[in-house]
């Protein structure tokens, strides 16, 4: 028999609060993160809006010499774990650090820091570049920085899928606790990548929206005059622990984690494959793997970017998935508050269903106005609405063609 | 000149403050620095006060007191 893998704690670093409590309640007031650009002058972009983590002192976290060491996503994802481990109330003097991991999803990494470290060296020559650049910079950092934080001997890796890393991340903490290697595991997904060179890159690409003058209402997944996703940052991380684990050292549970799924689209760089044919597979993995049926799904955070593509085929991969049950589950895009933080969305994300599963609630989409006839399903207009929820799902889509689905159910 | 070199490594290191500092003070015995540290702090000297502090001089200081010195020396 599998070994069952609970939820015992959540950290959230978000553009809508810091900590669960803040997070949970803006949430559920409906409040949007999103605001002009601070971090650097955007005044020559075509998208001056993001929604950036405010009120973050990394000394609040880490000792201030390190933290000067590290790259604001690997401080944003130390933070995260802290967060995570005190609601857990794990005593790391107590556990077996041997059988305890990280699984961490970053999409890009240190940008900030090779931002920099570039203009010294274009600008001061090759000898003026820090000797912390690349351990500031690579990926993986976030996931090396937050074991040597906690002393977490255990596995340990970084999920780089792109806006799929950290649900990706997560399900592979699953599976490693699943399968027996580690009995503890900190996973989610950490970002900070409102910098001048990946704002320009999105805007290039069209894919981000352009209502610099209406932030508040700039994210506006499934409605029919959303115009792009909006940038965000911050961190979510979990405490994945085996059941007898957590149950043997009193811990309190949120919810269990019963399936992981993911799939690839093979099909195009950045558009999603027609009918969201890629994103349907990934889920209906993850309800096999949950050993369930569609019609015990009750909630989907869909990942629900609002650009005009990814809603209307992710629409539609849930009606595949899902056939006419799909009109009777609540579905709702929580990045119309949060923005959209890229490799770390799973992670907030895969709290938000937490969320769902504890209270029985479903999160609002915000500024939902315009049906689209292409996309049908309920997403939770403007108010969130109270429904029993057993099991949640949390889908996301990544560049490349990425698809990745976990289930939480109700414990 | 000496109060200078503090004040960056000070803030390199991230330290709370400059007590206990002297001449004396070795930046990895004493400071703690790790290697990276120590490279850090010889691009921070050599922006400040504008010279070149070749590695195999910089491999030779042992305490800042060292450090103070060959700057004044070489500036």
């Amino acid at each position: 028999m599998k070994r069952r893998v609970v939820v015992t704690g959540i950290g959230a670093i978000t553009p809508i609060g810091i900590g669960k409590e803040n997070f949970f309640n803006a949430l559920k007031t409906g409040e949007c993160g999103i605001d002009t650009i601070s971090r650097f002058d955007a005044t020559d972009f075509n998208t001056q809006i993001a929604a950036e983590v405010k009120d973050f002192d990394p000394t609040d976290y880490i000792d201030k010499k390190e933290a000067k060491r590290m790259d604001r996503f690997t401080q944003f994802g130390v933070a995260a774990s802290k967060l995570a481990i005190e609601d857990a109330a794990l005593d790391l003097e107590k556990i077996n650090k041997d059988r305890f991991g990280v699984v961490i999803g970053s999409g890009i990494g240190g940008l900030e820091t090779l931002e920099n470290e570039h203009k010294k060296l274009i600008n001061k020559g090759p000898g003026r570049v820090s000797p912390f650049f690349i351990p500031m910079m690579i990926g993986n950092m976030a996931a090396g920085r937050i074991s040597i934080a906690f002393g977490a001997k255990g596995p340990n890796t970084t999920v780089v899928t792109a806006c799929a890393s950290s649900t990706n991340a997560i399900g592979d903490a699953f599976k490693i606790l699943q399968r027996g290697d580690a009995d503890i595991m900190i996973t989610g997904g950490t970002e900070a990548s409102i910098t001048p060179s990946a704002v320009a890159g999105f805007c290039s690409m069209k894919a981000m929206s352009t209502r610099n003058n209406d932030p508040k209402a700039a994210s506006r997944p499934f409605d029919k005059d959303r115009d792009g996703f909006i940038m965000g940052e911050g961190s979510g991380m979990l405490i994945l622990e085996e059941l007898e684990h957590a149950l043997a050292r009193g811990a309190h549970i949120y919810a269990e984690m019963v399936g992981y799924g993911m799939s690839a689209d093979a099909y195009h760089i950045t558009s999603p494959a027609p009918g969201g044919e890629g994103a349907a597979m990934s889920m209906k993995h993850a309800i096999k793997d949950a050993n369930i049926t569609p019609e015990d799904i009750d909630y989907i955070n869909a990942h629900g970017t609002s650009t005009p593509l990814n809603d209307k085929f992710e629409s539609m991969a849930i009606k595949s998935a899902f056939g006419e049950h799909a009109y009777k589950l609540s579905v709702s895009s929580t990045k119309s508050m949060t923005g959209h933080l890229l490799g770390a969305a799973g992670g907030i994300e895969a709290i938000v269903c937490t969320l769902a599963l504890m209270e029985d609630y479903i999160p609002p989409t915000i500024n939902y106005t315009t049906p689209d006839p292409e996309c049908d399903l309920d997403y939770t207009p403007n108010k969130g609405s109270k429904k029993v929820v057993n099991y949640a799902l949390s889908n996301s889509l990544g560049f490349g063609g990425h698809n990745a689905s976990i289930i939480l159910k109700k414990y | 000149m000496f109060e200078k070199i503090v004040e960056i490594v000070v803030d390199q290191l991230g330290l709370d403050n400059a007590d206990h500092i002297t001449p004396k003070t070795s930046l990895m015995k004493d400071l703690e620095a790790d290697s990276l540290d120590a490279v850090e702090i010889i691009m921070a000297l050599e922006d400040e006060f504008d010279i070149e502090i070749p590695d195999e001089e910089a491999e030779k200081f042992k305490n800042i007191g060292d450090i103070t010195k060959y700057i004044k020396e070489n500036k």
